[in-house]
């Protein structure tokens, strides 16, 4: 479903991606871990084009994103068409980013009705279905300020699920998150593991990935250090890097 | 139950009694005052060329403030786009208007006729009317201040939410359409109502030119009856009106935008 090829990234004169090679089956759920700075979050933007690459290639269900292969050049796509490969694409964020002017019905309807051209009724159906599936079918004419954290993050869920994605990226989902909260966002996303959504999960929740990631990988410095099964990489890391960390985040914990 | 005994505060009942005997006695020197007749100030507060000059301080006013907002709001967005071009073209406007006196701005709209005698195939005198070249000069020094104002609301909103805008697949004009600049509102509205109190006052300057405004209007009375002091009371009533009037208008604007917000629901 994903596939990245040698992607760098440069930040001015600071390289935060030295050639990252991925791949992400249909249906897998791949944690990507790492200490703060390693390009975890840039990586995820890079996949659906918030962030413009600078060498390398990603394809995103067989489309190269954000670019048109010509001869041995890259073009860069027209905005529409970027527009389009992103509405495929569904993404958290760490501090949820919800429309504050709007419900969190209206939030969940926006795209559909403004991208996808639904009609009002038809998207609100649908939204209404999602946030019952988010356990918020009763907040849905609540602003984003009269929700607790937890409770952000699931319409923000519906949110990009109301776009039928094909891939749902998620950046730090529960990070800003008081620990309380932090159950009621991983059920949700767990139920979406377990229904078979492509999902690439940028976390520090190492219980999160062990049982629901069937992928871990390691990043560090602009690089993925090492990847496996989630038992293999947290119970015996190839790595000494890898295992800095997880001891670290052990110690922390 | 206890009672709450408020603290007495002995100075600052003194500071008030100077301040309203200072207020009664400059009231009554006005009113007392020999000089002043305030039969004239009567006379001339609804007379009909006074009212007409009200009517165009109104229209100047609106229609400057149309095209300070449109072309504000396109310049602020010019100022935050990624082209250079268009960014330093906006920026080198707003350095131009914000730093000539808006007084030169609206003489030399008035007196175009000097520099271009023809505008196309029209003569400039016939296109550029005193209230033509009054909309212009207000309208196009407006969009300069509005152009600070939306930009500083632009800037106000989290880049979460272009973020996640995009991310749904929206296009950046979309973005900005729906998501952005109703954000921005909530910080615009406030500086923009000032700035709307200011230009109602600044279409007084195109009396400079004829414009046939309300300061025009009691001015041509005025340098007929010499009652010049009599009718520039008449003046500040009405200005008072339209300033007073906008200030409830921009108080029901802020209670409306603060839907969703924080303030609102006093929960964070």
């Amino acid at each position: 479903m994903v596939r990245a090829q040698g992607v760098r990234k440069r930040f001015r004169r600071t390289e935060v991606l030295k050639g990252i090679d991925l791949d992400v089956r249909r249906g897998e759920v791949l944690c990507l871990i790492g200490p703060s700075g390693s390009g975890k979050s840039t990586f995820l933007r890079c996949v659906n084009h918030l962030e413009q690459i600078d060498d390398g290639r990603i394809h995103v269900d067989g489309e190269l994103i954000g670019y048109s292969e010509r001869g041995d050049a890259l073009h860069e796509l027209h905005e529409r068409d970027v527009c389009r490969q992103r509405a495929a694409i569904g993404m958290v964020f760490q501090r949820f980013n919800l429309f504050p002017h709007m419900t969190a019905l209206d939030n969940v309807i926006e795209a559909p009705i403004r991208v996808r051209r639904e009609s009002r009724t038809e998207a609100s159906e649908r939204a209404r279905a999602l946030l019952a599936r988010v356990g918020l079918a009763q907040k849905a004419q609540a602003y984003p300020a009269e929700l607790s954290g937890g409770q952000q993050q699931r319409v923000a869920i519906a949110r990009a699920l109301a776009m039928q994605p094909k891939l749902m990226l998620f950046d730090e989902p529960t990070s800003a998150l008081d620990p309380e909260l932090v159950g009621e966002v991983l059920a949700v996303m767990r139920g979406l593991a377990d229904d078979g959504m492509t999902m690439i999960v940028v976390t520090h929740e190492m219980a999160f990935a062990r049982e629901a990631g069937h992928r871990i990988a390691f990043m560090d410095d602009g690089t993925i250090v090492e990847s496996g099964a989630p038992r293999d990489v947290l119970a015996n890391p190839s790595h000494a890097r890898t295992r800095a960390f997880l001891s670290r985040l052990l110690a922390a914990s | 139950m206890s009672r709450v005994v408020p603290l007495r505060r002995p100075g600052l009942w003194g500071a008030s009694a100077v301040v309203a005997v200072l207020v009664a006695l400059v009231a009554l020197s006005v009113f007392r005052n020999p000089n002043i007749r305030h039969d004239v100030v009567g006379q001339y507060q609804f007379a009909p060329a006074i009212l007409r000059g009200l009517e165009l301080t109104i229209v100047l006013a609106l229609l400057a403030a149309a095209i300070g907002i449109v072309l504000g709001v396109l310049l602020a967005v010019m100022r935050v786009s990624s082209s250079p071009i268009l960014r330093l073209a906006s920026a080198g406007y707003t350095w131009l208007v914000r730093g000539t006196p808006l007084l030169v701005q609206i003489l030399i709209w008035g007196n175009l006729a000097l520099l271009f005698e023809h505008i196309g195939p029209f003569r400039t005198n016939d296109v550029l009317t005193p209230f033509v070249a009054s909309v212009i000069a207000l309208g196009l020094n407006e969009a300069a201040y509005m152009a600070e104002i939306v930009r500083g609301g632009i800037l106000s909103v989290d880049r979460g939410q272009a973020d996640a805008s995009l991310a749904l697949g929206m296009s950046r004009a979309l973005a900005m359409r729906r998501i952005i600049l109703p954000q921005a509102l909530r910080v615009i509205v406030p500086p923009a109502g000032n700035q709307f109190i200011s230009l109602l006052k600044a279409t007084s300057l195109v009396s400079v030119i004829a414009g046939g405004d309300l300061l025009t209007a009691a001015e041509n009375i005025a340098s007929a009856n010499l009652h010049t002091i009599e009718l520039m009371l008449v003046a500040t009533f009405w200005y008072l009106v339209l300033t007073t009037i906008t200030s409830v208008a921009q108080h029901f604007a802020e209670r409306r935008l603060a839907r969703g917000s924080l303030a609102l629901h006093g929960r964070p």
